[in-house]
């Protein structure tokens, strides 16, 4: 009680020294929490509060879904019956279980997270510029394009700076512009099923056009058995009047099969040669490019190759789309003025999570403070993070939503952390969500271990309460600069 | 109070007496970023290259052991053998629903990796006002570590982040 008391007193205390911004008033400070998903920087779309991930442009994938489902709903309507009378009845079990692995793939490769990169903290983006800035010896301007040079297994690979996501990509990444993501061993962007195919979901993707070649044919072979063999008794012309349907699959089968099937086989090859969609057309490891070219990725063995792309161990999620927005963490920052603490902007994904491992075991505050002296503390950061360029004009190359910037508090260094997208205010063009309630599996992992801390909120010590007191000022457009943290609860 | 001075007692090696004192006593001054090692390829690992700033805070080895037990983790978790393989066949022929009741190995070891880097935090890293952050919250990017300074001790210090965080004690 006591506690509670002088920690509000504290809370007052930090309300006044952010004077310049327009504050919610404190008793309106425990606002909801928003998940990451919602300040998601990336041009996705989420479903099923952040359990589904999909891109921006869904249509040809809701076509994808409506052809199959409309074709193997004929089939089993119209030709099964007739199948399992004549022949076997085998055979719709087979085609249900067939498709049904289709579906399940297919909605498994749409829904989940590729193997997005999440973008880099202001941090981590800080202390890039700076290495980058000290080899190259420039500021001020612009440098042209940065590359770093590593070599795997014998063979220089060069990585490219992603101004996005201001990242060195690792080796195979690579950005997706419809996306505007960075996705590991990005293979290619489908629009069919509606998501990028990277690390994570290449394998229901293989599975998906692997299964849905031998339902193609699956389906075209017997409608055509269906139809010849009812052609023995009624005629041919007779037989394709009865079901009308029969030749409706046929067309739309014969037509899918020669994509599917030289699909299916191209990526087989490309798992047999440990290659993604990108190296292969962009021929990174052909011999044409020189006689000591090979891709060092590959085991060398095609049945190794193939264990290790489809077998292999399935990586976690790395954005943690369904935990909450943390209290922003302290950043560096010199402190411009004696008086407090270092400003601090910085995502969040904070320093709480990293601090809660401490704070749990001492289970009482965490000692780290951090208020926002007005002048722009994170000035030098600052500097730094934008390439010289405007501060508020974000450089993300991507439509970021307008409400990120505006009325931060003084604190242009506010810009700071909407770089990252990571505004909690903003309206993100949330769309349709529960638009389709289609759960199909929970990711993996919800949320990284040691969020799981800062996930379960309150009740865990005041501390914890008062550095959730930031989600008030989040709201007020504050959050981006900085603070966050902590406070001692008061003697 | 106890709780209070035993915090003070980890985190920092002064006395504090009162709060107040302890809430001015230690600040973030600098972060240090331990990039990814991609030299044996994608697999995940982090130099072991110890960086400057460090060199005041905590000795070479403890660092170089905590990095090396972070990698192992991970080739540990990416291992691709018997028990990757049987896990990811018996997926596929469950249509990948295993996963709802299952973990993957993947995140098992990822657990074992929280704790192990929240002890090195209780036991090592805190004692010198340090603290890793999961690489995992940094997008399996960095192993940031975090350096605080004792601001009792420091007046006005210059946590500038080009400049190593080190303060006169």
């Amino acid at each position: 009680m006591h506690l509670g008391e002088s920690m509000r007193e504290c809370e007052y205390s930090q309300i006044s020294t952010r004077s310049s911004t327009p504050m919610e008033t404190p008793y309106k400070k425990r606002t909801p929490k928003r998940k990451k998903w919602e300040a998601f920087p990336g041009r996705n779309k989420f479903y099923c509060d952040g359990r589904i991930m999909m891109a921006k442009q869904t249509g040809v994938f809701y076509l994808t879904l409506v052809l199959i489902l409309v074709t193997c709903g004929l089939f089993f309507t119209f030709d099964c019956p007739f199948l399992a009378q004549e022949l076997t009845p085998i055979i719709p079990v087979l085609g249900g279980a067939l498709f049904l692995f289709v579906l399940g793939t297919l909605l498994r490769t749409s829904f989940s997270d590729p193997g997005v990169l999440p973008r880099a903290t202001p941090d981590e983006a800080a202390d890039l510029e700076r290495q980058i800035d000290v080899a190259n010896g420039t500021t001020g301007y612009r440098p042209p394009p940065r590359t770093k040079e590593v070599v795997i297994n014998g063979q220089t690979v060069k990585l490219k700076y992603c101004f996005t996501c201001k990242i060195f990509r690792p080796p195979r990444a690579s950005h997706c512009s419809l996306c505007d993501n960075c996705v590991e061993r990005f293979d290619h962007h489908c629009p069919w099923v509606g998501n990028c195919v990277g690390r994570r979901n290449y394998r229901f993707f293989y599975m998906f056009i692997l299964s849905l070649s031998f339902l193609t044919i699956f389906i075209f072979a017997f409608v055509i058995t269906h139809i010849i063999l009812s052609s023995y008794r009624k005629g041919f012309l007779t037989a394709l009047k009865e079901s009308p349907a029969s030749v409706l699959e046929v067309v739309v089968c014969f037509f899918s099969v020669w994509s599917i099937v030289g699909l299916s086989g191209f990526h087989t090859y490309l798992i047999s040669s440990n290659q993604t969609t990108n190296e292969d057309i962009k021929g990174s490891w052909s011999s044409k490019r020189g006689k000591d070219n090979y891709n060092p990725y590959s085991s060398g063995n095609i049945f190794t190759n193939c264990c290790m792309a489809l077998c292999g161990p399935l990586p976690p999620s790395l954005i943690d789309r369904r935990g909450f927005i943390e209290a922003d963490a302290p950043q560096m920052a010199p402190p411009t003025n004696g008086i407090t603490m270092y400003g601090a902007t910085h995502s969040q994904q904070s320093h709480m999570a990293a601090a809660t491992p401490l704070l749990q075991q001492q289970s009482s505050e965490p000692v780290i403070i951090t208020s926002s002296p007005e002048n722009g503390t994170s000035l030098p950061a600052r500097a730094s993070l934008t390439l010289g360029g405007p501060c508020t004009s974000l450089p993300l190359g991507q439509p970021t939503p307008p409400t990120s910037t505006p009325s931060l508090s003084c604190h242009e260094a506010a810009d700071m952390l909407p770089i990252h997208g990571h505004t909690l205010n903003h309206t993100h063009p949330l769309q349709e969500q529960a638009a389709l309630h289609h759960y199909l599996t929970p990711e993996e992992v919800p949320s990284p271990p040691g969020m799981l801390h800062c996930g379960s909120p309150l009740g865990h010590s005041h501390t914890v309460q008062a550095s959730f007191y930031n989600p008030a000022s989040q709201d007020s457009l504050h959050e981006d600069s900085v603070r966050g943290l902590v406070k001692l609860s008061s003697v | 109070m106890d709780i209070r001075c035993f915090t003070v007692l980890i985190f920092c090696p002064t006395q504090f007496h009162n709060l107040q004192e302890l809430r001015h006593s230690a600040s973030l001054a600098n972060k240090v970023f331990i990039q990814r090692d991609y030299s044996e390829g994608t697999t995940c690992r982090f130099q072991t290259k110890f960086p400057s700033e460090l060199e005041s805070r905590i000795e070479l080895t403890l660092f170089e052991e905590t990095v090396k037990t972070l990698n192992n983790f991970y080739a540990e978790a990416e291992k691709i053998g018997g028990q990757s393989y049987l896990e990811g066949c018996l997926a596929c022929a469950t249509a990948y629903l295993i996963f709802l009741c299952m973990e993957t190995r993947y995140e098992k070891v990822l657990k074992k990796i929280a704790k192990y880097i929240q002890e090195q935090n209780e036991k090592i890293y805190a004692p010198r006002g340090l603290l890793i952050t999961d690489p995992i919250e940094r997008g399996m990017r960095v192993i940031e570590i975090s350096i605080y300074e004792d601001r009792g001790s420091s007046g006005s210090s210059s946590g500038s982040s080009s400049v190593s965080g080190s303060t006169a004690r």
